[in-house]
């Protein structure tokens, strides 16, 4: 029993020591504050350039056979071939290595450490999005781009109005891992000095010289938010079913 | 009424050319040089046993296949031309599928407002009161809020053609509108393509429900093979087959 109570006494101060003493727990504050900031604008950027790229390789695949020849389907494997490029790049270096080249590399001049980190998570993850929302857009009956066409729709408003809302539902869910992973993925923004929340209990950690209290704490920061974005999703996903039977 | 005297008093709606469709680099001749006529106001009924390319052919009247040969004029333009802005054209030839193709993630009364709302910018209001005016005609107004996968098939039908109405398309085309429903269903689409046609509806449809080729048609086109073997009134095409081939044809089909 005595020694139940001095365990706890001996969190108890440990607690106090890493995350109120000297207001540590501002580390961990500020640092995820960094870390949904950097999170919701790469997530931004990621659906944006997977949802263009994705159109892109697939209209490309789909019209292979029917389109005619001329400067329309040139330009068309160009871009296609640029993604394709892209996608290879991207998916096939760590995002680590992708994040330090664009802050020593590219953005050698510039300081603002937030916004490489959102441009860097944001560009990567577009190579992933790109291929789940391609996927989405596959899975869709081709009757329903034909539907969309007969009522005179050009090719981008059936796309926007008919395919992708489908397709965005079909692939909901790995796209909720896409961004669980980005939101993980955030934590090595510290190979930058960027101090997100994983920096910030590594800070703590130096600091105090104690490495459970900070480390568990910024972990259970993670699940916390994790947890609280499925329970969102699955929400939302509840919602997008309601026209099936 | 008749085939006859249809080339000197009636408008031409749309015209096909020596329209071709080859796959395989020509391997393959799903159209094989097909002329054909559609006046303003008349039913065209295509039949044909499967494989005829009756369907290929209705889907190049609209370029959901682009024709690798041979022109399509509507309205006197050529929409096959690379320079026609075909979606503009679309806009005036409404079209129903076999499988009815309807949005499963919108109600209704959106399936049916949504191209009149975004292409001819019609309000909200004007769109939704066409539609449900559409709708009472059909005898469907009271699904207007329900998803399509809580329809039943004919009703699925009845919805994909109301929702081409809802453009006040020129012509319809009906590629197989009754093939996937159960047997107890086509009659309900039926009638109201019946009722379309009486209100003067250019319609051209392919079909292999000859009871309504028969009853509603102006003039029936028997396709084989790619081409047009036999064109003429619905009585003669079904009392006095002129070819060989449309015997045969009527033979499994009656």
């Amino acid at each position: 029993m005595t020694d139940l109570a001095l365990w706890f006494e001996k969190m108890k101060d440990n607690f106090i020591l890493n995350f109120i003493a000297d207001n540590r727990w501002r580390y961990l504050w500020e640092g995820l504050k960094i870390t949904l900031k950097v999170t919701f604008f790469a997530v931004l950027i990621g659906i944006a350039i997977g949802v263009v790229v994705a159109v892109i390789r697939s209209t490309y695949d789909q019209t292979a056979e029917t389109a005619r020849k001329g400067f329309g389907r040139m330009l068309l494997g160009l871009l296609n071939g640029v993604c394709k490029l892209y996608l290879t790049v991207i998916r096939g270096t760590p995002v680590v290595v992708q994040l330090m080249i664009t802050y020593y590399v590219i953005f050698v001049s510039s300081n603002d450490k937030v916004m490489v980190a959102i441009l860097a998570f944001g560009i990567n993850s577009g190579a992933y999005v790109a291929e789940i929302v391609r996927s989405g857009i596959m899975s869709i009956d081709r009757g329903q781009f034909e539907a969309g066409r007969s009522l005179g729709f050009n090719y981008v408003q059936t796309m926007w109005n008919i395919i992708i809302p489908q397709a965005f539902k079909n692939v909901l869910p790995a796209l909720a891992n896409e961004f669980i992973v980005l939101l993980k993925e955030t934590s090595v923004s510290g190979f930058i000095g960027l101090q997100d929340l994983t920096k910030g209990g590594d800070i703590i950690r130096s600091r105090t010289y104690s490495a459970f209290m900070p480390l568990i704490g910024v972990a259970i920061i993670y699940l916390v938010m994790v947890m609280f974005f499925s329970w969102l999703v699955g929400k939302l996903e509840r919602r997008l079913r309601i026209g099936d039977r | 009424m008749t085939a006859n005297n249809q080339n000197t008093d009636r408008e031409v709606l749309i015209r096909a050319e020596g329209l071709e469709k080859h796959f395989k680099g020509g391997e393959i001749k799903a159209l094989d040089g097909i002329d054909a006529e559609v006046y303003k106001g008349e039913v065209v009924v295509v039949i044909g046993p499967s494989g005829s390319g009756k369907s290929t052919f209705l889907r190049c009247l609209n370029l959901l296949e682009v024709p690798t040969g041979g022109k399509v004029y509507f309205e006197g333009t050529d929409i096959t031309d690379p320079k026609t802005n075909i979606n503009v054209h679309r806009q005036k030839m409404g079209m129903v599928f076999q499988h009815f193709n309807l949005f499963p993630h919108m109600t209704i009364l959106r399936n049916m407002t949504i191209a009149p709302m975004k292409l001819h910018k019609l309000s909200r209001e004007e769109a939704e009161k066409k539609a449900t005016a559409l709708l009472e005609r059909v005898g469907l107004a009271d699904r207007a809020h329900a998803y399509p996968s809580q329809l039943s098939g004919g009703q699925k039908q009845r919805i994909a053609i109301v929702r081409a109405l809802c453009m006040d398309p020129e012509v319809m085309l009906f590629d197989e509108p009754t093939s996937a429903l159960d047997p107890e269903m086509v009659g309900e689409v039926l009638d109201v393509m019946k009722q379309l046609a009486r209100d003067g509806m250019t319609m051209v449809v392919v079909t292999h429900e000859m009871g309504f080729a028969r009853e509603v048609g102006d003039r029936v086109i028997f396709m084989d093979y790619g081409k047009i073997v036999e064109e003429n009134v619905p009585e003669l095409i079904f009392t006095k087959p002129g070819s060989e081939r449309l015997r045969n044809f009527l033979a499994k089909v009656l």
